[in-house]
């Protein structure tokens, strides 16, 4: 099925909850409100012509996007619809700080446990020290990062 | 009788005490295996037949309790860097570091990264530092050869600091 057929499918059963189709990338994407992003995923794995039978389905057909609020990013887990959502919300959780509300287990999977904020955001700031380990580096690649 | 040695003038050697114990220590370093990524690769490389450390009596092992020498090959991470200091603390005295490659000089490459620790050197004391990404068999021989020196240069038999070590000093 192609993005654009997937997209029109979502667009007259969810009305209101998905948006912002864009077609003419590699990965075609449209938006998806955080309420309603269990819903369209069910729909789309049980749907006879969609049939998005494995999580990986959702990056080959169509990136469903959600906006979420940077201070407060909480979102409904996929645990329910595809199993193996798991350990890549634990990852989302991990780097980004997005909370999966209802997740079985919902920990750091790749960093220390006493790691302190999440990397892979812009905001991102540093420690000093990790464990007692100064994150300082060499001077000339400290007076170059300034 | 005749003394000893002249007897047997061809075969007796004398020498001191430190330089024989030296001698005998600096030719069986067991080193543990410790590699973290590529640089490993090249560490293997340097055991196999065409470097062979074997022929300087340097062994591999693969518990700290059996090595003088850890060669840290590779990337280092501060989820690594725990285990890297237990494992340090884990091997009898006395005891040196090589660290192998960039990334365990001073995160090399990575070391714009969050998760990479910034040199070895940040969590325990090291003895050589092998340049290089990664360094080839010959540079880490090489250094392996620099850690003989150092033991050749220590004293055993008076009080003062071992000399020669800079960890101890």
């Amino acid at each position: 099925m192609e993005a654009k057929e997937v997209y029109l499918k979502l667009e007259t059963q969810f009305p209101g909850q998905v948006g912002d189709f864009k077609g003419d990338v590699p990965e075609p994407y449209c938006s998806v409100s955080p309420e309603g992003i269990v819903a369209v995923c069910r729909f789309l794995r049980d749907d006879s012509n969609c049939k998005f039978e494995v999580l990986s389905d959702l990056k080959a057909q169509i990136v469903l996007k959600v906006d979420l609020p940077r201070d407060h990013p909480t979102v409904p887990t996929l645990e329910g619809v595809w199993k193996v959502a798991n350990w890549f919300e634990r990852e989302v959780f991990d780097l980004f700080g997005v909370i999966f509300e209802g997740h079985s287990d919902l920990r750091r999977i790749m960093l220390p446990e006493d790691w302190v904020g999440y990397p892979l955001r812009k905001d991102y700031v540093e420690q000093e020290e990790y464990d007692g380990i100064s994150t300082q580096r060499a001077p000339l690649v400290e007076k170059l990062l300034r | 009788m005749k003394p000893l040695i002249n007897s047997l003038p061809e075969t007796v050697f004398t020498t001191k005490v430190d330089d024989l114990l030296n001698w005998g220590r600096a030719s069986s370093q067991w080193y543990m295996l410790f590699g973290l990524a590529c640089c490993a690769i090249e560490l293997m490389q340097t055991g196999g037949p065409r470097a062979d450390l074997d022929r300087f009596g340097a062994v591999p092992r693969a518990t700290p309790r059996q090595s003088d020498l850890m060669i840290v090959a590779g990337t280092l991470t501060y989820k690594m860097a725990k285990r890297t200091k237990l494992l340090y603390d884990q091997m009898p005295d006395p005891k040196y570091v090589i660290s192998m490659g960039s990334c365990s000089n001073c995160g090399g490459l990575f070391q714009l990264a969050y998760s990479v620790c910034k040199g070895v050197d940040k969590i325990i004391p090291v003895d050589v530092y092998v340049p290089g990404c990664p360094p080839r068999p010959e540079a880490l021989t090489e250094g392996l050869l620099r850690i003989q020196d150092k033991m050749m240069r220590e004293r055993w038999l008076v009080k003062s600091p071992r000399l020669g070590n800079g960890a101890e000093a």
